[in-house]
């Protein structure tokens, strides 16, 4: 439909201009959140949020990454995130195999216990999992976290994957097992290649949860050394109570990341999404 | 060849025993490990010792859990009303190919993209009393009587708080409608046309019973959310003031490691544990329903 078309109902015309309204709206804490980190928290509080600014400058994004701490901040959660997202992606994938592709007792319960563990509301294992790190050593360690992450994120992936290569037609399998093709070499040769859309949609999806976890980073870590930005951020509110527009700075520059991801793999992103409601 | 045949049937679990004993032993067990941990006096440091049902009996006590637990309930009823009828509205409008649409849906499940902690901070700053964006509106068009605490007032803070949930929840919502939508046989919308069926009528009688896997999932998933409730909690409020805004989770953290009382913050997370059980097995029976249909 042409737009010209679509705007001849006046019906048409206000319901679209309605929807421009509330999408504006919607993005208005990002538009705010932008102006206040270019301002002084000075000239907001003496002229007000609407006076024009005095001054546009980066100085809050400077003393967040600097002073606020950022500059550490953000490379940890990359160490955090990108291991335990590997690792979780290979072995969801190893466990989604064979509950796609092999009858054995109990593949439908293990099925269910992956699913069932993906809807806990993981503030649920806190505890134990606190106790847990503590008994093996990794209390305030990256690998605590990595390693948690990677467990608990696999309920989710296996879930996922499983459904997505029950879809992939058995005979190219049977194929390759007539040709005298080991299992693993089934799985990482012929399985994985037709899983990649799946994976990739998985892996940007993973990164974002992974990325933008808080509680166990708070939970796992005490050292202000080791913190992922989430947490960090959390520190520099404390910090920086009476300066907003520090806070404010360091919070869209923690999004950056994520931002990157969405922007590039959006498609990715939403299949993601919808892969693990719709299967 | 005895090999050959025990070997195949060995298959699966080479492929599966990794993966499982790390899931048993970072999740399952812990699962498990809350329960026992729930009837004993743990403090975090010494040995844990068994108290029986005391954890309990002090709970059902407490008034915080019951404002807690309220805040909760709060928490769930907007999440499966307001981001379910908004997204699916959204869906159904965008699903059209109206002009800009890619922007619109764009724009709605950014929030998303954002971590809880990044949402609650940047609205804490817009709920700011004396310059945030809200107080600072109403200020400027004349409705200085509607400038609120927002987050310091205990009747209101709980809904300002919910009402940054919704705001990323929408989105969300949307893109699984959407998807829904996108998987509906386009044959029967035209057959209701050709029926006499106008837009409201086909929406009611023929879109939204085929979406309505579709609702069963978000509704569950936007209940277990709202039992998730944690991080907008803890960087905005952390529960306060007097507890208005406390939701489990951040009752359980703040029993366990501000006041070290472990094994009562695990008789909290037993309780959220029974409540998002129940969801859990509606949501598996479901499943289970459409695995034997293959």
């Amino acid at each position: 439909m042409t737009a010209q078309r679509f705007f001849r109902s006046p019906w048409r015309m206000a319901g679209y201009i309605l929807l421009v309204i509330i999408t504006l709206l919607w993005l208005v804490p990002f538009g705010q959140a932008i102006l206040t980190s270019l301002r002084s928290y000075n000239d907001i509080m003496i002229n007000g949020f609407f006076s024009w600014p005095k001054t546009i400058s980066l100085k809050s994004y400077v003393e967040a990454w600097e002073r606020g701490g950022l500059s550490k901040y953000l490379p940890n959660s990359f160490i955090i995130t990108i291991p335990s997202l590997v690792f979780t992606l290979f072995l969801s994938s190893l466990s989604a195999y064979a509950l796609a592709r092999f009858r054995f007792r109990g593949n439908r319960a293990l099925y269910f216990l992956y699913v069932g563990g993906t809807m806990l509301p993981f503030q649920v294992l806190m505890l134990p999992v606190f106790r847990l790190t503590n008994a093996l050593g990794l209390y305030d360690t990256y690998w605590g976290l990595i390693a948690f992450h990677t467990a608990f994120q696999l309920g989710f992936c296996t879930f996922l994957l499983r459904n997505y290569m029950r879809t992939v037609p058995g005979e190219i399998l049977e194929a390759a097992r007539m040709d005298g093709c080991g299992e693993f070499r089934i799985w990482w040769q012929i399985m994985m290649p037709l899983t990649l859309p799946a994976l990739a949609a998985l892996a940007t999806l993973e990164f974002t949860w992974i990325f933008n976890d808080y509680l166990w980073a708070i939970i796992l870590l005490r050292s202000d050394s080791l913190k992922p930005v989430t947490a960090g951020l959390a520190t520099l509110q404390g910090q920086y109570v009476t300066d907003w527009t520090v806070i404010v700075a360091g919070a869209l520059m923690a999004t950056i990341p994520t931002v990157i991801v969405f922007l590039f793999l959006q498609r990715y992103f939403i299949e993601g999404l919808t892969l693990g409601a719709t299967k | 060849m005895a090999q050959r045949n025990i070997f195949p049937r060995l298959v699966p679990y080479f492929f599966l025993i990794g993966p499982l004993i790390l899931y048993l032993i970072w999740v399952i067990g812990p699962m498990f490990y809350t329960i026992y941990l729930s009837f004993t006096n743990w403090d975090g440091v010494s040995s844990p010792a068994l108290i029986g049902w005391r954890n309990y009996q002090k709970l059902f006590r407490d008034p915080v859990f019951y404002i807690s637990l309220g805040n909760n309930l709060r928490w769930m009823v907007c999440f499966i009303t307001i981001p379910v009828v908004g997204g699916l509205a959204l869906a159904l409008t965008l699903n059209r190919n109206i002009p800009g649409a890619k922007f619109f849906k764009t724009s709605f499940y950014a929030p998303m993209v954002l971590s809880l902690v990044v949402c609650g901070l940047i609205w804490s700053w817009m709920y700011h009393p004396a310059k945030g964006l809200i107080n600072e509106t109403f200020r400027a068009v004349g409705l200085d009587s509607l400038a609120q605490g927002w987050l310091s007032d205990r009747r209101l803070v709980m809904w300002a708080i919910i009402a940054v949930g919704i705001w990323r929840q929408v989105g969300y919502v949307m893109v699984l409608y959407l998807a829904g939508l996108q998987g509906i046989d386009p044959t029967y919308v035209d057959a209701s046309r050709v029926d006499g069926c106008n837009s409201w009528q086909t929406i009611w009688h023929v879109i939204l019973p085929l979406l309505s896997p579709v609702t069963v999932v978000v509704v569950v998933i936007s209940i277990i959310d709202s039992l998730r409730a944690f991080d907008l909690v803890s960087v905005m409020t952390r529960g306060g003031p007097y507890y208005s805004s406390s939701v489990l989770a951040n009752f359980m953290y703040i029993e366990a490691f501000n006041n070290y009382k472990m094994g009562y913050g695990a008789s909290i997370s037993v309780i959220l544990f029974l409540l998002s059980a129940v969801f859990i097995f509606i949501y598996l029976w479901r499943v289970l329903k459409t695995e034997l249909e293959y």
